[in-house]
């Protein structure tokens, strides 16, 4: 029988692959990729509490992570766009140095 | 029996999935993965009964997301290796791994400790799922729903500015000379 603890578990390792590539990746289209797996494994923590609690909420929470999510990738990937036609290379060890 | 089927398959599946986008050095093969993981995890919705979440999450994630990124892959150099220096493993997957885990017993400490009861339930009698979630969305959460159509909005139009040419000059103030020996 699936509890309530199995949906936990499979979310928080959901969540530690996502936060071990946010950590460890160094290439930003790589990092919005990890950023959206941790939005994932956040929902299906969500929809699962809504499910064994009884309560709808979770999944209207989730709907609007969901939404979060797709604005996050409109602006982010505008904005990686603009930086790489400026500098020609989307990695975070040339990003980290503000030339003034 | 089937649920249990279902759950490890799709569970499996899924963490090879996130595995293969966390770990590729190819941003192609990362980006397929992700869109597959996307559709497993719809599964899972689907499994707990929140039928609208999983259609949402197949046409939004692998529809929307995944083609905002094919077209974001076409401005980068896509076919070459992605080179990182990495250093010190070991501390970043220990660090990634406690503080995953802290989160998830800070986040469900209060749903074991207390009993929390139910403010909106999920059944009520005579009505889907999709039913259920436009009676609350449209009732109790009607300001932060129209919060989000108006973050979706702002997205879109940062979107079309930040990527398109010269649509940060304002149109109507601008010498049109040539454009107007064009139309004549």
């Amino acid at each position: 029988m699936i509890t309530l603890t199995h949906y936990l578990v499979l979310s928080g390792i959901l969540f530690s692959i996502g936060l071990i590539g946010v950590i460890r990746r160094k290439n930003i289209l790589m990092l919005f990729f990890a950023t959206e797996i941790m939005l994932n494994s956040v929902n299906i923590g969500f929809v699962a509490v809504a499910l064994y609690y009884g309560d709808i909420a979770g999944q209207v929470f989730a709907l609007f992570i969901i939404a979060v999510a797709a604005s996050e990738v409109a602006v982010g990937l505008g904005l990686l766009v603009l930086y790489y036609k400026r500098t020609g290379s989307i990695n975070l060890d040339t990003l980290q140095t503000m030339k003034g | 029996m089937f649920e249990v089927i279902a759950f490890y398959t799709f569970s499996i599946l899924t963490i090879i999935m996130f595995g293969i986008t966390v770990f590729s050095q190819n941003a192609l093969y990362a980006m397929s993965a992700l869109a597959g993981g996307m559709i497993f995890i719809s599964g899972f919705f689907f499994l707990l009964g929140a039928e609208f979440l999983g259609v949402v999450q197949i046409i939004v994630y692998s529809g929307a997301i995944m083609a905002v990124y094919a077209f974001g892959m076409m401005f980068f150099d896509t076919t070459r290796d992605v080179k990182e220096n990495i250093h010190s493993k070991k501390i970043l997957y220990t660090l990634s791994v406690a503080s995953a885990v802290l989160i998830v017993v800070i986040l469900s400490a209060p749903i074991f400790s207390s009993q929390i009861e139910a403010l909106y339930p999920l059944n009520i009698d005579g009505a889907s799922n999709t039913q259920v979630i436009g009676l609350v969305l449209y009732t109790k959460y009607l300001v932060p729903f129209q919060l989000t159509g108006v973050m979706l909005l702002v997205a879109m139009i940062s979107g079309i500015l930040l990527v398109s040419k010269r649509m940060d000059l304002n149109l109507t103030q601008e010498d049109n000379s040539e454009e107007k020996r064009e139309i004549v």
